[in-house]
């Protein structure tokens, strides 16, 4: 009896220990496939613990709890030949039940208190980098002492011939960007999160950071990251069409490598400054311009500008009418509509070319060209 | 007790509709105020005031450094141009601080521009006091213009001492259908 | 009051005109299973899109469409009237009363449901399609960016809200007024009370989703700016009123299963409930704590630290009520003579898998880790721990154990019980693998994933296809019953059930109780 007894719980606590093992391995630094990863910052261990903690008493709890029903399934069966009991109450244990979970619920609220005072302290931060949710990107902007903050998108790099299967899938299918997040290691990093549109939730659980990005309102959050590495990341929560296609790259390098990437950075500014007066040939901007096509207009307009939530650029009366407008609409967006307003989201030469393309391709065969000084001539008026 | 109607079910009735009706009536004439009172009062979201500041301060902290970051957003569909004149101030509590926000309307037609404030760590916020702003009111700009918006305001001195940065965010909103409908009430 | 001494009117007249609580209750049952087939149609299609990585099958903009429709109609339309169908059935004939208090509006409140969801539906196929901003509809992506169908949507909810309204004050007017002489309400079976205490949540909760919706409604059309920050609003107003009515809204969903549970168990122990006085206090309990907990859905919105704490300890006490549910339950059970036909395997799977959601609600409620778990596929893994293995799978023991009771023949037990396990089995592996996901970092609502999610979103929808599978088995087992079921004339269909329902005759006849039973 109490052998069946004792099978039968082991056979209870299978799926139990599984997970508990599976646990062991993701305290190992792999990323786990089925359990929270510690991450690699101290918060991210320390939400870990705290996690786990409260599964194993939960687990304790309910191998107890499981485990006199069981007993009772097993036992307490009329098919045994047994006669019920009758009692009903038991103003002690009642008692009893309703005091312990209450200690233990104090237990617990101990250390996730603590963690909680912690993530919320933001204060002295090493540097500050801007997060603002678009839909469906993610723009960064780091904050800076001197000179011109740098600030780029990072849009999902996961090309739609993966997604519709016309591909086989890369190794990072959809979390994958074309530009990711680049942080120094070991340095206290403050996020401050916003949004363009509606609210997104920018989410890494590496490095165990979530916060909600809310239009019109800026919220904070840190990491301090103590393993170089990539991590990845996605918006979490519903922003609309393209809620699943908007990822999160971090690139953790050493604090030399930041410098140089900053420093890269600033001169790549500079030099699409030099761009900007420059003249391109129909090639270059058309090479360009579908690079830019891609990142920023198919999810909307299709990828043979078919239309989709956006209206079709094949033959429309924009890409194959008046020039100046159809820069408008790319520059200045259509209010009321998903159009957003590009003239801020990229740069002038990438404009230019983006027009370009649209007007010579997809059977659009206006043989104009637009040049980055046009853009900005026509941004000044 | 308080009968409405002498059949029992129907008294019971009654007064359920009433309470029905009173919790809809809640969520407007208690909900919405009570929120907007306790952003006010605990900063949530970093709201800031949404009036000028008149109280005097008792003379400037110098013995503390507050550095004050300035951060502009553009929601969507607003094209104008608009970014801090300096991006970081270094301030001291008690203070009276001026700084202009550049904005450019790069559209041919004149447009009404909201400018919403939020400040990080919220709990700052109402140690953030504002003498003077462009978000008090709406910004328009004519077709192609240009402004530099002031912005004037003051750290509170009792600022918690382990707040040494501010971040001050800027949405910028176009409401120049709303300006023209009239439909905003002034906040 | 002339018809009281006749059998029902004849044809579909009888339906449109019934004042009759049994009528009623059948309609609303019947009702909701419709609904649960549409809502499970539209899972269906979510699970076969997330089969495998990359998109298959439809578009990311129907994909929301679908997620929010899921929701709407599951939560409104299935699980809502199916207890309040329960309610209408049972509570007059479990306090003695003829009918419920107030006859008429209990016909109104149910025919207004019909065409609330029929407009709901109609939304898909609407320019720009049915709402897609989630069952939650945060602004705003439900105001600003919504489809133009918004508006509908916004009516059906008022409507849907009103008819809930309607049945929640029948219920209580009944439950004040209508008891036999000497039904106390110490007395009255734990069904009766948890549904009391829902009705009077119903009444207070559901205004206030009419407030949100109305302002949603006054913020697209005449240029209010409640959740909008160009106008001085806040979209995270929204979510604090969703929420204050979101939250008690779980529990109008669980406290009725609650009830039922505790009228199955005791039948099959043939033992008295064990503890009725402190289940009627934690009913209670959860039902006030339900009302300020709501911001726990919001951890990562950005609150004060104090309010962050506030909410998670108020949150951690819910433990506690719940706690004591679940031990006397399984008090209840030890040292009775149990037998296991298929309502009370529905109550066991309910017990172990009601219990494990809560298990991972505990988990949830703790701030700090609810920034890992927030919005992934752990939260999607215990809400349906909760809402399906709490509400549907207890709903379900309800069927098998009052129908015989209802149409005076015996259901299959050999199918019921298989109709069990198939849906115990196909449950667990649709939603166990769901918190490993979650726990990995899978967001939830999204409509393809990362290539390291695949095996389990395989094994995921593989357990939901045999889920929704075992429901047509559940259907048929229903009509076979109705149709040709063997016929049973037991008072008691039960050894071990107790309760007024069990002393009128089987099938229950089309009026019981027009004199009032004397209660001991």
């Amino acid at each position: 009896m109490c052998f069946k007894a004792k099978r039968l719980f082991r056979l209870a606590l299978a799926p139990v220990l599984m997970l508990m093992s599976a646990a062991a391995l993701a305290a190992g630094g792999e990323v786990s496939q089925v359990n929270m990863s510690p991450g690699v910052t101290e918060l991210g261990k320390e939400i870990y613990d705290l996690h786990m903690l409260i599964l194993g008493i939960c687990v304790v709890i309910g191998a107890g709890v499981f485990g006199v029903m069981l007993y009772s399934i097993v036992y307490h069966r009329k098919s045994r030949g047994v006669t019920p009991s009758q009692f009903h109450e038991s103003t002690k244990v009642e008692i009893l039940w309703t005091v312990v979970p209450f200690f233990i619920l104090i237990g617990m609220a101990f250390p996730a208190t603590t963690t909680l005072l912690e993530i919320y302290d933001t204060d002295d931060a090493d540097m500050d980098v801007l997060v603002t949710g678009y839909q469906w990107k993610w723009k960064y902007e780091y904050l800076n002492e001197d000179g011109e903050n740098v600030s780029f998108f990072s849009n999902l790099r996961t090309p739609q011939s993966e997604i519709y299967n016309a591909e086989s899938k890369g190794e990072h299918y959809l979390l994958e960007v074309d530009e990711p997040l680049v942080l120094p290691v070991d340095a206290k990093v403050r996020f401050l999160v916003t949004a363009n549109d509606v609210i997104h939730s920018w989410w890494v659980p590496q490095l165990a950071v979530k916060k909600d990005a809310i239009p019109g309102f800026i919220n904070e959050t840190w990491a301090r990251t103590s393993v170089p590495g990539v991590y990845r990341g996605q918006c979490a929560e519903l922003c609309g069409k393209d809620h699943g296609f908007m990822p999160i790259v971090v690139n953790v390098v050493s604090k030399e490598e930041y410098a140089e990437w900053l420093a890269g950075k600033q001169a790549e500014a500079s030099k699409i400054k030099e761009l900007m007066a420059q003249t391109f040939s129909m090639d270059e901007l058309m090479t360009r311009g579908k690079e830019v096509y891609q990142r920023n207009c198919l999810a909307c307009h299709g990828a043979n500008g078919e239309g989709g939530v956006g209206t079709p650029i094949a033959a429309s009366p924009v890409a194959t009418g008046d020039l100046g407008s159809h820069l408008d609409i790319g520059i200045n967006g259509v209010p009321g509509t998903a159009m957003q307003a590009f003239g801020a989201q990229i740069n002038d030469v990438e404009m230019a070319a983006v027009i370009t393309y649209q007007r010579n391709a997809f059977g659009n065969n206006m043989g104009d060209m637009v040049q980055p000084i046009d853009v900005y001539n026509h941004k000044e008026g | 007790m308080f009968r409405v109607s002498s059949n029992p079910s129907v008294d019971t009735s009654i007064k359920l509709v009433g309470v029905a009706i009173g919790m809809f009536a809640f969520v407007f004439v208690v909900m919405v105020p009570l929120y907007d009172v306790l952003c006010d009062a605990l900063g949530i979201n970093g709201k800031t005031s949404g009036e000028a500041y008149t109280s005097v301060q008792a003379g400037v902290d110098e013995s503390r450094e507050i550095t004050i970051q300035f951060v502009a957003t553009n929601n969507d569909g607003m094209p104008w141009e608009f970014r801090p004149d300096t991006n970081i101030m270094k301030v001291h509590p008690g203070g009276v601080n001026d700084t202009v926000f550049f904005a450019h309307n790069p559209l041919p037609d004149a447009m009404v521009a909201q400018a919403i404030p939020s400040v990080a760590p919220s709990r700052a916020a109402q140690y953030f006091h504002k003498t003077e702003c462009f978000c008090f009111n709406q910004q328009p700009l004519e077709g192609k213009g240009s402004a530099d918006m002031p912005l004037q305001f003051i750290v509170d001195r009792d600022l918690p001492s382990d707040i040494k940065t501010i971040t001050l965010s800027y949405t910028i909103f176009d409401v120049t259908d709303m300006a023209a409908s009239g439909a905003l009430a002034a906040r | 009051m002339g018809d009281h001494h006749h059998g029902p009117a004849k044809g579909l007249t009888r339906w449109m005109f019934t004042t009759n609580h049994k009528d009623i209750g059948t309609m609303y049952l019947w009702f909701s299973f419709a609904m649960f087939i549409l809502g499970g149609a539209f899972a269906m299609i979510i699970r076969a899109e997330l089969f495998q990585p990359g998109m298959q099958l439809i578009e990311p903009a129907f994909f929301n469409q679908m997620t929010t429709m899921h929701g709407l109609v599951m939560v409104f339309g299935a699980i809502m009237p199916a207890f309040v169908g329960l309610a209408n059935w049972m509570i007059p004939m479990m306090i003695g009363a003829p009918d419920m208090a107030l006859p008429r509006m209990n016909n109104w409140s149910f025919w207004i449901l019909p065409p609330a969801f029929l407009l709901l539906a109609s939304t898909l196929f609407m320019e720009g399609g049915a709402p897609a901003f989630g069952w939650t509809f945060y602004a705003p992506l439900s105001t600003t960016y919504a489809p133009p169908s918004v508006t509908y949507f916004i009516f059906s909810i008022h409507v849907l809200g009103l008819s809930s309204i309607m049945g929640s004050i029948n219920i209580i007017a009944t439950v004040m007024n209508m008891r036999a002489p000497g039904m106390t309400y110490m007395k009255m079976p734990l069904f009766v009370w948890t549904w009391l205490i829902t009705a009077f949540l119903l009444v207070a909760v559901m205004p206030v989703l009419a407030g949100a919706v109305t302002m949603m409604l006054m913020d697209i059309h005449f240029g209010t700016s409640f959740f909008s920050a160009a106008g001085g609003g806040d979209p995270v107003l929204f979510q604090h009123i969703f929420w204050f009515f979101g939250h008690p809204e779980v529990y109008i969903i669980i406290l009725p299963a609650f009830g039922v549970v505790s009228q199955i168990i005791p039948a099959f122990s043939r033992k008295p409930l064990f503890g009725y006085a402190s289940m009627v206090y934690a009913t209670a309990a959860i039902a006030f704590l339900s009302f300020v907990v709501w911001a726990h859905h919001m951890y990562t919105v950005g609150m004060p630290i104090a309010g962050e704490l506030f909410f998670m300890y108020a949150t951690m006490l819910i433990a506690v009520p719940t706690g004591v549910k679940v031990f006397n339950w399984i008090t209840t059970m030890w040292r009775g003579a149990l037998s296991f036909e298929t309502p009370m395997l529905f109550c066991i799977g309910f017990l172990v898998l009601f219990t494990i959601g809560g298990f991972t609600g505990l988990m949830l409620s703790i701030a700090p880790a609810d920034f890992q778990y927030h919005d992934s596929y752990f939260v999607v893994a215990h809400f349906h721990y909760v809402m399906v293995a709490g509400a549907v799978f207890s709903m379900t023991a309800a069927v098998y154990f009052w129908l015989p009771k209802w149409c005076g023949k015996m259901y299959n037990e050999t199918m019921g019980k298989t109709h069990f396990w198939i849906s115990f089995i196909g449950f667990n592996l649709a939603f166990f693998p769901q918190h490993f996901v979650g726990l990995a970092g899978m967001p939830r609502r999204i409509p393809d994933y990362a290539l390291q999610f695949a095996d389990f979103n395989m094994m995921s929808s593989i357990g939901a296809f045999i889920y929704g599978a075992s429901q047509i088995m559940f259907l048929y087992n229903v009509i076979a019953t109705i149709v040709a079921g063997k016929p049973t004339s037991d008072e008691k269909v039960w050894d071990g059930a107790e309760g007024l329902e069990w002393t009128v005759a089987t099938p229950a006849p089309y009026h019981t109780f027009e004199v009032p039973p004397a209660v001991k």
